[in-house]
């Protein structure tokens, strides 16, 4: 096993970024509250809380990668499993204010003070757990995933018809959140937040843990996905990207294995939300805007979908694009961030990752066309698949390419 | 003697002032010098009511002056006058005949005052004076004002004006007026009842306050006539209610039509997902805004036909931008539709952007021409005239793009590559230029929608947007591919929508709507007007 570890490629790959996820974990916490801020190595605050972000976002990204680039299902939604598991924290989050709200009501959060409810909504109640809410962080997400994909997959709606019913999907969430009677804060979402776990959210210590909460988590995320598609069930799950009905004649049941990558990637987001809420210290129904779920598929795309430290990467450069923009040409935003839909769709199908082993793949079939007495090197086990077919990645059933299809 | 030639006198002078058609002039002065005497509004509205009862349409200058605030009391003899006031002094004019009466200080004369109850009584007696007038629109709107506030001393007035009438529709809403006043009149149950009954069949929402309010107060036979004639009146209104909401949903349908009937054509016909479709129609809208602007600073005589002048620039602009994007993108990327909506998104930001960049965030002012403008009234139904416009628009270019498709050989060839494009590539069509214009056709019809939906949503960046999920749900909903589905996609959702507004409110109908929309895509993904045979397995 471990002489498999650090074999090669892919595995190896993985191993470092597992390992530096866990080093940044450990290390920028230290330099940020035990290093003294005259120091060169200390980490500022305010570096902790957006590096902190977009690890969220890493691993919201990384949720996708496991449903589009390894099953090639095109969530346009993904953005509301986010925001719900983002919802779950916030409710424990507005529950631990207690009497320190503006309306200082014991049981009630102060937007339904405001609204003049009597008494707490039953779908508030255990939230005042840490447990209960870290259990329905996991649950709500993965319980709306397996009831939509079940509907989905069974009735086989595949495709684009899949990215706009999820679409869809978020865009209710959106419109049902923004309600003030749904009791969810309406408008303003839920905000103000005071302590978690006993600690103060805007103390520097409590970021720092949650930021090395998130690594960890992210990390985990890594392991779990890894674990997966290079199991037995990761080549099922590949074998339905590529083929879906040759894998359905070949008697597997391609639903069954849509709906687990489906549930698990959910669960993924909303732990990936709830780590981001106490992070940012609000959560709103912005967070359902189809546009934010659209947005999480360009960072997965500009990494490398099919890859799994694609998505990392997409993420960290794509938001740090974002603050750098926003702060430098606030107006040149949307054209960088249009652009780049553009630019990755049209010249980098397979993100940045994919095409640095693609590079050295043909670096190395080079070599060995010269030395062929060396043996062929080891190909790269995750990338392979989406080598192959490079068009097939995400239409299940694969066209003869470059042509418009007829409508279905 | 001398009393009988005085009579024979005043029956000549009568006779006179007869002919002279001012009943008797000098009886109505005298009323209205009694404005001098009156203290206080009771008594004022007394004068005032017993002018109306003269039913002389002389008095009508007086009644109106006071109403304004400008009828005056000259102190020195106390003689009524209208007054124009101008600087120090005042010039007087008589209050009947109009004519100029000299000038008096300020000082010398006091206004009558008025309050808001005795310009409602003005108003109502007013109401009662223009019942004669030779004009059919005056004397229908005086009947509706008698017909909202009843007098029972009004019905001599309204049973003469009933005789004279000659136009039904005048006559019928005089009935009701009459009717609504022998309501509140002392006269017998027998005419109550008859006058209950013909409210019951009028039937609208004013005749609903009316009758609830009397049989409030009502007994007997009388309260139970009422009752029957508000249930009636209910059971007419809840029918109309249901009218009214075909007409909001047929509105909506048409509406969902125009946005989604361009998507009909990239995504239906070419399988092409075109995230910036609803830019496509911004980009319309904008247009429009353009040429307004343009019309306005130039030739501000033309405003009325902006519109026309819009459509086919915004059909050139949308269809020129969609043939670009065509062109540049989305042909490298055929035959991989998830490519396809993530570069399109991405067109779709960067056009948002462009236009905030050039006409700014905020909502832009788009005018609508006069005949758009204003609503009328069918039975209970109010409809506007933008959204019948806009329906009949949206119907026509249906048929315009029906015909296209089905009876030229442009749309021939259409079909034809879409069908089977190796094939059609073989009989010498030019595929590649018949995907573009296609295409191109299909953001500019999205274009003119956006002339459209200038007139009744607000023209900002972000107008694309709130149609894109709609329009595909229009077009997934009623089957892709076909046209005729397209049509009956969006009414159905639109009509779906109003219905469930009622029960559910505006936002949760919307949420109601994509669930079942979602669940129905379950039972059949292919939408409600499936393609069948060999198309479904391509």
């Amino acid at each position: 096993m471990t002489g498999r570890f650090f074999a090669a490629g892919a595995d190896r790959r993985i191993a470092i970024t597992i390992a530096i996820l866990l080093a940044v974990a450990i290390v920028v916490p230290i330099l940020n509250i035990a290093v003294p801020p005259a120091s060169a190595f200390h980490v500022p605050a305010y570096i902790v809380a957006l590096v902190g972000k977009y690890l969220c976002y890493a691993l919201l990204a990384l949720a996708l990668d496991l449903v589009w680039g390894y099953c090639g299902i095109l969530s346009l939604g993904h953005g509301a499993f986010f925001a719900l598991g983002g919802y779950a924290m916030g409710m424990y989050l507005m529950r631990q204010i207690g009497e320190r709200g503006v309306y200082g009501n014991p049981l009630l959060p102060d937007f339904m003070v405001f609204l003049n409810w009597k008494e707490l909504p039953w779908f508030w109640h255990g939230f005042d757990h840490f447990w209960f809410a870290a259990l329905m962080v996991m649950l709500v997400p993965g319980l709306l995933a397996f009831i939509f994909g079940w509907f989905a997959f069974r009735s086989r709606v595949t495709g684009v018809y899949l990215s706009i019913i999820t679409q869809a999907m978020t865009y209710a969430l959106l419109l049902a959140f923004f309600r003030n009677d749904m009791g969810f804060g309406g408008n303003n979402g839920l905000t103000d937040f005071k302590d978690i776990l006993g600690f103060n959210v805007q103390a520097n210590t409590t970021r720092s843990a949650l930021f090395a909460a998130s690594a960890i988590a992210l990390a985990l995320g890594v392991f779990i996905t890894w674990r997966i598609i290079g199991s037995k069930y990761g080549k099922l799950l590949m074998a339905v990207r590529d083929a879906e009905s040759r894998t359905r004649f070949l008697g597997w049941r391609a639903e069954n294995v849509k709906l687990f990558a489906f549930t698990v990637s959910a669960v993924m987001a909303g732990v990936a939300g709830a780590l981001y809420v106490p992070q940012v210290g609000i959560i709103n129904p912005g967070e359902f805007d189809p546009a934010n779920s659209i947005e999480v598929v360009v960072w997965t795309a500009v990494g490398g979908r099919g890859t799994l430290v694609g998505p990392i990467i997409g993420a960290l450069l794509v938001n740090g694009g974002k603050s750098w923009f926003t702060g430098a040409f606030p107006e040149f935003w949307l054209f960088a961030l249009g652009g780049l839909f553009v630019a990755v769709t049209l010249f980098l199908p397979k993100g940045i990752v994919g095409m640095w082993d693609q590079w050295q793949n043909s670096r190395r079939e080079r070599r060995a066309a010269a030395t062929p007495e060396q043996g062929i090197p080891p190909i790269v086990e995750v990338a392979m698949p989406v080598k192959q077919k490079p068009a097939a990645k995400s239409s299940p059933t694969p066209l003869d390419g470059g042509e418009p299809q007829p409508a279905e | 003697m001398k009393i009988l030639r005085a009579l024979g006198l005043t029956f000549l002078l009568t006779l006179m002032f007869a002919a002279a058609s001012s009943a008797d002039e000098a009886a109505l002065r005298q009323t209205v010098t009694k404005f001098a005497t009156a203290k206080g509004f009771p008594a004022i509205e007394a004068v005032v009511r017993e002018l109306g009862a003269t039913g002389d349409p002389a008095v009508e200058k007086v009644l109106n002056a006071l109403s304004e605030g400008n009828l005056y009391v000259r102190k020195s003899d106390d003689g009524v006058f209208i007054g124009k006031e101008g600087g120090a002094t005042a010039s007087l004019l008589d209050p009947l005949s109009g004519e100029p009466a000299g000038e008096a200080l300020k000082a010398e004369i006091t206004k009558i005052r008025v309050n808001n109850s005795l310009r409602g009584t003005i108003r109502d007696v007013l109401g009662t004076l223009t019942l004669g007038s030779d004009d059919p629109k005056v004397r229908l709107a005086a009947a509706t004002t008698m017909f909202k506030s009843p007098d029972a001393d009004a019905i001599p007035a309204l049973d003469a004006a009933i005789a004279k009438e000659t136009e039904a529709s005048v006559k019928a809403r005089m009935q009701d007026a009459r009717a609504s006043a022998v309501l509140v009149s002392d006269l017998p149950e027998a005419e109550k009842l008859a006058a209950i009954e013909l409210l019951g069949k009028r039937g609208d929402r004013d005749t609903l306050s009316l009758l609830t309010g009397f049989q409030a107060n009502a007994q007997g036979a009388l309260k139970n006539a009422a009752g029957a004639a508000v249930e009636h009146i209910n059971s007419t209104l809840a029918l109309w209610q249901t009218g009214q909401n075909v007409w909001y949903g047929i509105s909506l349908g048409s509406v969902l039509l125009l946005a989604a009937i361009g998507l009909a054509i990239t995504f239906g016909v070419m399988g092409v997902i075109n995230m910036a479709h609803g830019e496509m129609v911004m980009l319309g809208a904008y247009t429009t805004f353009v040429v307004q602007e343009v019309i306005r600073t130039h030739a501000p005589a033309l405003f009325d036909w902006s519109l026309a002048i819009a459509l086919p620039l915004a059909f050139l602009v949308a269809g020129g931008v969609g043939l670009a994007i065509e062109r540049g993108i989305i042909r490298f990327l055929y035959g991989r539709p998830l490519e396809t909506l993530l570069a399109t998104w991405g067109v779709s930001l960067i056009l948002q952007q462009a236009v905030r960049t050039i006409f700014g965030p905020t909502n832009r002012e788009v005018g609508n021409p006069s005949w758009m403008s204003g609503a009328f009234d069918l039975g209970q139904l109010a409809i506007t005239w933008n959204r019948l416009w806009i329906l009949v628009f949206a119907l026509c270019v249906f048929a315009v793009l029906l015909y296209v498709m089905k009876r030229t050989s442009w749309g021939l060839q259409m079909r034809a590559v879409t069908a089977n494009r190796r094939m059609a590539a073989s009989m010498g069509i030019r595929t590649p230029w018949v995907d573009a214009l296609t295409f191109a056709l299909g953001s500019g019809i999205a274009g003119i929608a956006g002339v459209a939906l200038s007139q009744i949503d607000n023209v900002s960046p972000n107008l694309g947007q709130g149609y894109i999920i709609d329009s595909f749900m229009v077009v997934v909903f009623g089957g892709v591919g076909n046209l005729w589905g397209t049509l009956v996609g969006a009414m159905s959702l639109g009509i779906l929508n109003k219905f469930l507004e009622p029960y559910a409110g505006a936002v949760l109908g919307k949420i109601l709507v994509l669930v079942l929309i979602i669940l129905f895509i379950q039972k059949r993904p292919r939408g409600l007007f499936a393609l069948k045979g060999r198309a479904v397995e391509a």
